[in-house]
């Protein structure tokens, strides 16, 4: 049963570097054009936006991996 | 790096002896006055003095102003009166049990000192691909940070010396992160956590002497937090708490709600010769003990080895996370 766990662990820290990879590599460089001040706020706002959406495909992907988990610990 | 030497022995002696002397006499406290709770996984029913958090909160305190003494830095004032007020909700949901609700908003505005005193670096690091600047997202971060640390420690807290077990055995990984990292000022400090804990653990261990409690545990994880975001390694504590934050996942996956845990059926039962096995009622919920008792039934001190080796192995993740911080591709 550990090993299961182990493997969860080790597949939550994989997530966590491509999840952070795609922040670094995509979020980070996004700007969007807008008017004066409004620009810092446009930016930051739909940068949140996409982090919310990538958060979400993280706890997705995640409840996947626990589902395949426990329908394995069902069959054995 | 010699001039704190002396500054983190001193801190680092207050933060252990203070709590592992202060907390006999707590436990007698409690005792003598009848602030005790049954420990439900024992087959006598024994009674364990609750909360010990004012010893935890002592130990850690005391251990950061020493160190603020000699370094006043913004981030350790911070972090002192974080920990403080996550103390303050954790004593009032132990006098009172509050709505699930109630501890995550609460422990919400214990986050302002930080960001009242600028203690954070609004960069976000990720291993191997460098930082992003984030500030609006990283202002809900640190809101966000206190709340999930605490209640995720908090969450743990199901057995005899695991929470203050896990702790010493996260922090201990984070600060050796950050020494590797040379944020040495922010390392000692979370050395302070993890001796607090360590001394913490001599009573809390099996069979246990005291609980921490709310108070205790949520001190704990706001502490955590706190040194997380003023050294700048929010990824690397996630990734030595993730067992605790796989709890939380799967409790909250499970409930599908916001709940205090005292609320909802609990997920495991004993068997004949008094050993956790999981329970099969079907609201339950998911929780780590569930999963590690699922195959076959395992005594409270097995388990309570089994969720330290997950934290061993978070533990060395983070570590090797923090060496691939110096990396980039």
């Amino acid at each position: 049963m550990s090993l299961t766990i182990f493997s969860f662990i080790f597949a939550m820290w994989i997530l966590i570097i491509i999840g952070g990879g795609l922040m670094v590599l995509f979020i980070g460089p996004l700007t969007f054009s807008g008017e004066g001040d409004l620009n810092p706020i446009i930016n930051s706002g739909v940068k949140v936006l996409i982090a919310m959406i990538l958060i979400f495909i993280w706890v997705f992907s995640l409840l996947k991996i626990k589902n395949w988990i426990f329908r394995k610990i069902a069959n054995s | 790096m010699e001039e704190l030497i002396i500054p983190a022995i001193i801190a680092i002696a207050i933060a252990f002896f203070s709590v592992y002397g202060l907390t006999p006499i707590i436990i007698r406290v409690l005792e003598k006055r009848n602030i005790t709770v049954i420990d439900v996984n024992k087959k006598e029913k024994t009674m364990v003095a609750r909360p010990g958090g004012l010893s935890i909160i002592v130990g850690i305190e005391s251990s950061l102003i020493i160190i603020y003494i000699f370094y006043p830095m913004s981030e350790i004032l911070a972090v002192i009166l974080t920990t403080f007020f996550a103390f303050l909700v954790g004593i009032i949901d132990d006098k009172k049990t509050m709505g699930g609700w109630f501890k995550p908003l609460a422990l919400a505005f214990c986050a302002a000192p930080i960001l009242l005193l600028g203690a954070y670096d609004s960069n976000l690091d990720f291993p191997l691909f460098g930082s992003v600047k984030i500030p609006l997202l990283y202002m809900a971060l640190v809101v966000f940070m206190i709340p999930i640390m605490g209640n995720t420690i908090n969450s743990i807290d199901v057995l005899n010396g695991v929470a203050s077990g896990f702790v010493t055995i996260a922090s201990f990984a984070l600060s050796i992160c950050l020494f590797i990292l040379q944020n040495y000022e922010v390392g000692i400090a979370c050395l302070c956590l993890a001796f607090t804990s360590l001394a913490f653990y001599k009573y809390h261990k099996f069979p246990s002497k005291v609980f921490p409690g709310d108070s205790g545990a949520i001190t704990f994880g706001a502490t955590y937090g706190g040194i997380a975001i003023i050294g700048g390694v929010e990824v690397i504590a996630a990734i030595a708490i993730l067992p605790a934050i796989i709890n939380s996942f799967l409790f909250l996956s499970s409930v599908k709600k916001i709940v205090e845990h005292r609320e909802i059926k609990n997920p495991v039962t004993h068997t004949d010769d008094w050993k956790l096995k999981s329970t099969n009622e079907i609201r339950a919920p998911i929780t780590l003990v569930r999963l590690l008792i699922a195959k076959k039934p395992l005594s409270e001190k097995q388990i309570g080895t089994e969720i330290f080796k997950l934290a061993i192995f978070s533990g060395i993740l983070a570590i090797i996370t923090a060496f691939m911080m110096g990396v980039s591709l």
